[in-house]
């Protein structure tokens, strides 16, 4: 009897290290690009590090503007969402309710493979495939660009949100699509009038997400959309994301310790505020969802 | 509009209970489904063998027998619900109004319309009380509001569901107790204005009082409706039933006026079941 008391003291005791430890992770990476950032702010005013229109830090005239970034960003990320979200959406329903046992036991792996490709595969990729594809049909584009590392990054993420949107639709419990058949509904009326809505939550929960990954995607964008801050929505043209931002000067020989070096934990601190923010919300609506 | 006459909802709704049943004759009546010679299959493993019988428009029939013998297996045949399994096969002949549901040119959008069910889990959409009962209209192409309202109405007014939601429409119809919500699919199913209700076990999951409810509803329906309902309590069956059928291993033993069945069965196995001497 004591006996066991003291082994399950001591397992909860090891449970709660367990749980601990990644809180002090996050607090000290938070702690550590606060500090950081803190030494950039000083120097730069915020006023000026969100509204600028312009990001020169290694220029000898340095502007400290975050939004060519923030726009870099956003381009690249949202053009692998056009193409992650409504395709992983339907290669969830074909998965789920319309391939046949043997095509869906081949199916899945492949996916699986894909999501499991390193980065730096895809983005080489991006650079020495698919823009020089691109450009025999856009002559006109530049050999970096936004789209062909936009593009490239979506089927990066569709797995992910393919595989995120099946578990959703996988919850939907079979009692309401049985209603859905008896109620005369064909199979596709029944994909979209019953099993998808039922889904919802889970579902937006997959596509943000998908979006925090997109956003936090570094490789493929390092390499092939040309590191070059411009304030623009043209996929076409050279662009630079925070992520990649990060990377040139981490990899670069910017000496420690300078303003030029602190701008990437300031970069990073947005960096995180912005995922931290699409977590959060696709962590409410699943619960939202969870309890409704 | 051509398809208005369709969601037309029956409105004489006085006549009562088993009013009908010695005015006339059944012998005289033609039978709404007639079963032959059917056989069911999953994979490999027989469910149903040879089964053949008919069923009165304006009757409710209960099927009863022990688990597994076969009975949902059996009703969900009536509108090829079994149809969404995969590996199933069956032979033999089911007609609804002389139609052969399984002939190849048989529409069974068309056939689930004419054809409704109720399960024994109640299981409305993830929608306001007011989409669920609309959405099988919509489905079948109705659009228009006011129709869509009055459907509405008429639907949980037969299910004797809408004194109580009458205010509360756009709200979840989860938010609904457990045997508000079995009233509701039932409603639910009324809406499409369907000539036959299969129920499997439609107050299994249900408390005392819901499930009297439930039993007074389907005396108020059978005389609009030809009713065919699944259910392990013989009181039930009894007491909602004209006629019974019963089921056992996939064969069916016994089929007849539920009375009979009742006080003298002309089969062994069927007497013994009903007298609960059997596992
Ligand atoms: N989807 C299925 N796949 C394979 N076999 C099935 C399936 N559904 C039912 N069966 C089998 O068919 C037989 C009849 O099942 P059915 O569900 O019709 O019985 P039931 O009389 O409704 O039983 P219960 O009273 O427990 O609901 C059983 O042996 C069952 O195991
Ligand atoms: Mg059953």
């Amino acid at each position: 009897m004591q006996r066991r008391k003291l082994a399950e003291s001591i397992i909860y005791c090891l449970l709660f290290l367990c749980g601990s430890l990644s809180i002090f992770v996050t607090t000290g990476i938070v702690i550590a690009l606060g500090i950081e950032a803190l030494g950039f702010f000083e120097h730069v005013s915020l006023w000026e590090f969100l509204f600028d229109t312009e990001w020169t830090p290694l220029f000898s005239i340095k502007r400290f503007g975050i939004a060519p970034l923030v726009a870099g960003t956003l381009l690249t990320s949202a053009i692998a969402l056009i193409i992650a979200l409504p395709l992983g959406l339907l290669v969830a329903v074909y998965l789920g309710e319309f391939a046949s046992e043997p095509l869906r036991r081949v199916l899945r792996p492949i996916l699986e493979l894909l999501a499991g490709i390193p980065t730096i595969v895809y983005g080489y990729f991006a650079l020495l495939f698919v823009t020089p594809l691109l450009q025999t049909l856009f002559p006109e584009l530049p050999g970096f660009n936004a789209l062909s590392p936009g593009l490239v990054m979506g089927f990066m993420i569709l797995p992910m949100v393919a595989s995120l949107s099946e578990d959703a639709l996988y919850s939907v419990p079979q009692g309401l699509k049985e209603a859905a058949y008896a109620m005369g509904c064909t199979r596709l009326q029944m994909v979209f009038k019953v099993l998808i809505p039922s889904a919802l939550g889970g579902i937006t929960a997959a596509f943000i997400l998908a979006m925090s990954r997109a956003v936090g995607e570094t490789m493929i964008v390092a390499i092939a959309a040309g590191q070059q801050p411009n304030l623009t929505l043209d996929p076409t043209s050279p662009v630079e994301t925070m992520t990649a931002y990060i990377v040139q000067i981490s990899l670069g020989d910017t000496p420690h310790g300078t303003l030029e070096y602190r701008t990437i934990f300031a970069v990073g601190l947005m960096l995180f505020l912005i995922t931290l923010l699409l977590n959060s919300v696709s962590f409410m609506i699943r619960n939202r969802y969870r309890n409704a | 509009m051509s398809a208005e006459p369709a969601f037309q909802i029956k409105t004489d709704m006085n006549t009562s209970f088993r009013a009908a049943d010695n005015a006339e004759p059944t012998a005289a009546v033609e039978p709404k489904i007639k079963v032959e010679n059917l056989n069911f299959f999953y994979g490999n493993h027989q469910a149903l063998y040879n089964i053949s019988l008919n069923l009165l428009p304006q009757r409710v029939t209960a099927l009863i027998g022990p688990s597994g013998c076969g009975k949902s297996t059996f009703l969900r045949t009536l509108n090829r619900m079994n149809d969404i399994i995969p590996g199933v096969r069956l032979n033999g002949e089911i007609r609804i109004d002389g139609n052969d549901i399984y002939a190849p040119n048989t529409d069974v959008v068309t056939l689930r319309k004419e054809v409704g069910m109720v399960f024994q889990k109640s299981n409305p959409f993830p929608k306001t009380i007011f989409e669920n009962i609309a959405f099988g209209p919509r489905v079948y192409g109705l659009k228009d509001r006011t129709k869509l309202e009055e459907i509405v109405e008429k639907s949980l007014v037969r299910a004797d569901l809408w004194k109580e939601v009458k205010d509360r429409l756009h709200t979840s119809a989860l938010d609904l107790s457990g045997g508000q919500q079995q009233r509701l699919c039932i409603a639910r199913a009324l809406a499409v204005d369907p000539e036959i209700l299969l129920m499997d076990e439609p107050a299994s999951a249900l408390d005392p009082r819901s499930t009297a409810k439930i039993e007074d509803l389907i005396g108020e329906l059978r005389s609009h409706y030809t009713i065919v309902i699944v259910t392990h309590n013989m009181q039930q069956a009894a007491r909602v039933s004209d006629y019974t059928a019963f089921f056992y291993e996939g064969s069916l033993v016994e089929f007849g006026d539920t009375r009979e069945i009742f006080t003298k069965p002309r089969e062994r196995q069927t007497e013994d079941y009903i007298t609960g001497r059997f596992g």
